[in-house]
């Protein structure tokens, strides 16, 4: 058999191009023409959002402000070997007392004091103390005698060891922090003394409470998820309301009515009270503790929980459960084997979610959290506008949003980022 | 769940019944709280709770007091005033920027979708205290921390993932050959665009920027980090009132505000159907 002599005629526009080329021009036209609509919020987000989220992550091992300020000192102490017991020489001291000297002037020293300060007490005040004398030292012999005169603390050994430790652009002493660790005088790193391991404990109890809270949301989200689910659709669109307004209204509007209710002077306790239930001198204290955070936020977080279980349980045939029944199975084991597992990816969703937005929370534990209901945020929030150690406050913060990046990629695997719905 | 059959068994009844119950109190617990500070909000005294006047239902129990210095302090209005401004503009801001990435994610040959999808909706995501730290230093870094310009971005900037996914769902059920018949009768791409595709979207769009002005109008962490007393909104009032001395008009403020939600959520719904209905889906 002969196959047919077709000539490989290559098919053109009218225009005399190739087809194909110039198919693969509209396309890329297409592609650029697409690329130029999202490349706006793309820069949008870029600048506004993702640059200052960055800016933050380097704060957490940002150190430049004490080379900076004593950029005389520290090549110099690079040739000092910190391990011996001696103290470095004459040239050092005389130049952190040019750095002094020059930082007291633009009055930048007390940052620098204050930033060694989290390493170690005593360091704020002696660089205070220190600025305020070198500016009278006129010339004298011996700078490190002169120094040691304004504070015994520049003859201790482990000031310098400091210094030289720290005086690298970068710094992990942040992260250590952060992990209730510090480095020893020998440089080896250790645990903090006892009274100031408070991190890694929060870290435990914010994943702890809002274990807690997703384990409530799915107790008390699962039935009414069912009901709505099967109820008729009439019926069910009316009560999907009363799931809908909570979630619409503001979180401030629920945490103030949450106080209103469970503080001392406040409803439920009024109740008890009136019903004789308690003593009046004896009102049960529900806020400004663990139970003000665990209930506020269970009824903040339920909506995020009942609308993928809806979504889900909406999805299962009626019919499986009615086969399961007439094959002999009771009410108890239908659920158990039938319902309850074409359930679960509502579950993983939902809890996932509201994991992800519980252990991130900062409103509500910081209004009816006390001191012992308060989350990692609310210590963030106090290392950035109270104590202002910013380099601890972004360790932490690096460290929470690692962790919700880890539950955020598990929730893409399980249930994908284009499911999420609102509303 | 659906109603008892007549053969149901005394045991059947007992346990559907309960189940009612349990789901009336799980109701009950979810909406009490908020239907609870609406008649607290008219108390005649600064107190948290009933009075035995206001269960006695004796008229001197309840008054306006609340609400008439809610209208009248300063503080409150100017709030009320920078909340509208804030959310306005941001609300415009993402509006634009993310309808226009909507529809150019949702033309097929976008490359690398998901990854961009993921980026674009990391603002969703990130803890709002780690997106206020961030904003706070890098703000600070570029003098707009404390300004206008600084809050109505880092709030556009929050509320552009809500944007994007409302638009986004509306063009996953757009019917392409909708606008491809309009080309091929010879419609230029910008009349296909304003005559076909706008129409078609705006039920989405609009969601969308409610969702955006819900997000702005609500937001309370960026805002105390990036705002100052000068750019106080609602939230950041409330805030503060509640952590220095709660009044009863935070109360006030508090049921203003459920009805405002009231509204947006009926609106929002009305919304929805009626995009399902233009796009030919039957409502469930």
């Amino acid at each position: 058999m002969t196959t047919p002599n077709i000539t490989q005629e290559v098919l053109t526009t009218a225009d005399g191009v190739p087809l194909k080329t110039s198919l693969n021009h509209a396309l890329r036209r297409r592609k650029i023409r697409s690329l130029l609509l999202v490349a706006p919020l793309f820069f949008f987000i870029l600048l506004t959002f993702l640059i200052p989220i960055t800016d933050m992550l380097l704060r957490s091992v940002d150190n430049k402000i004490v080379p900076t300020l004593l950029h005389r000192t520290i090549p110099l102490l690079a040739g000092w070997d910190e391990t011996g017991q001696d103290l470095p020489d004459e040239p050092v001291f005389h130049a952190m007392v040019e750095d002094i000297k020059e930082g007291a002037a633009a009055k930048t020293i007390l940052r620098l004091g204050r930033r060694l300060n989290f390493e170690r007490a005593g360091m704020s005040s002696l660089f205070r103390k220190t600025s305020r004398r070198v500016k009278r030292l006129g010339q004298v012999d011996s700078y490190r005698e002169a120094m040691l005169k304004i504070d015994r603390q520049w003859g201790d050994i482990k000031t310098w060891r400091l210094i030289k430790r720290e005086s690298g652009t970068m710094t992990l002493s942040h992260f250590l922090s952060a992990v209730d660790r510090q480095r020893n005088d020998d440089g080896t790193i250790g645990l903090k003394p006892k009274y100031k391991r408070i991190y890694i404990k929060l870290f435990g109890r914010t994943m702890a409470l809002s274990l807690l809270i997703t384990a409530l949301t799915v107790l008390l989200g699962y039935p009414i998820a069912y009901l709505l689910a099967t109820l008729p659709t009439k019926t069910g669109n009316l009560l999907i309301i009363l799931v809908l307004l909570p979630f619409w209204t503001s979180l401030l509007v629920r945490t103030s009515a949450w106080i209103a209710l469970l503080q001392k002077e406040g409803v439920i306790n009024d109740l008890l009270v009136a019903l004789g239930i308690i003593a009046d001198n004896h009102r049960l204290t529900m806020i400004h503790n663990q139970i003000g955070t665990v209930v506020a936020m269970t009824h903040i977080l339920l909506p995020f929980m009942v609308l993928p279980l809806y979504s889900v349980m909406k999805t299962i045939p009626p019919s499986y459960v009615r086969a399961a029944r007439s094959l002999g199975a009771t009410r108890f084991t239908a659920f158990i084997q039938i319902y309850l597992p074409n359930s679960v990816p509502g579950i993983g969703a939902g809890g996932i979610l509201v994991f992800i937005l519980a252990i991130g929370y900062y409103i509500t534990p910081e209004l009816v959290g006390g001191t012992s209901g308060t989350f990692i945020s609310n210590m963030i929030a106090y290392h950035i506008q109270g104590s202002l150690n910013w380099g601890l406050g972004a360790a932490l913060g690096t460290l929470l949003l690692l962790l919700v990046l880890a539950l955020y990629i598990l929730y893409d695997k399980l249930v994908g980022i284009d499911n999420m719905k609102l509303g | 769940m659906a109603a008892l059959p007549p053969y149901a068994t005394i045991g059947d009844r007992i346990w559907h019944y309960t189940f009612l119950g349990i789901c009336a109190l799980i109701f009950l617990f979810l909406i009490f709280p908020i239907l609870v500070i609406i008649p607290l909000s008219f108390n005649a005294i600064p107190y948290f709770s009933f009075t035995h006047k206001m269960l006695t239902l004796d008229p001197a129990g309840y008054s306006l007091r609340w609400y008439h210095d809610f209208f009248t302090n300063p503080n409150w209005q100017g709030a009320v005033k920078n909340s509208f401004i804030i959310a306005f503009f941001s609300t415009i801001i993402s509006t634009f920027l993310a309808t226009l990435a909507a529809l150019g994610l949702s033309r097929s040959e976008f490359p690398y979708k998901t990854t961009i999808m993921g980026i674009l909706i990391s603002p969703m995501i990130v803890p709002l205290i780690i997106a206020a730290a961030g904003m706070f230093f890098f703000y600070s870094r570029i003098n707009l921390q404390g300004t206008y310009t600084g809050v109505i971005l880092a709030h556009a900037a929050l509320a552009t993932p809500f944007v994007l996914i409302t638009v986004t769902a509306t063009l996953v059920g757009f019917d392409k050959s909708l606008t491809q018949s309009a080309a091929s009768l010879g419609a230029s791409p910008a009349r296909v665009f304003f005559e076909i595709t706008v129409p078609l979207i705006t039920p989405g769009v609009v969601s969308g920027a409610l969702f955006a002005f819900v997000t702005s109008f609500d937001e309370v962490v960026v805002i105390l980090f990036v705002g100052s007393y000068k750019q106080r909104t609602i939230p950041w009032q409330m805030f503060s009132g509640i952590r220095e001395q709660i009044s009863p008009t935070i109360l006030a403020v508090a049921t203003i505000l459920i009805f405002i939600s009231i509204l947006l959520l009926t609106s929002v719904e009305l919304l929805r159907r009626r995009n399902e209905r233009l796009r030919g889906i039957s409502s469930t």
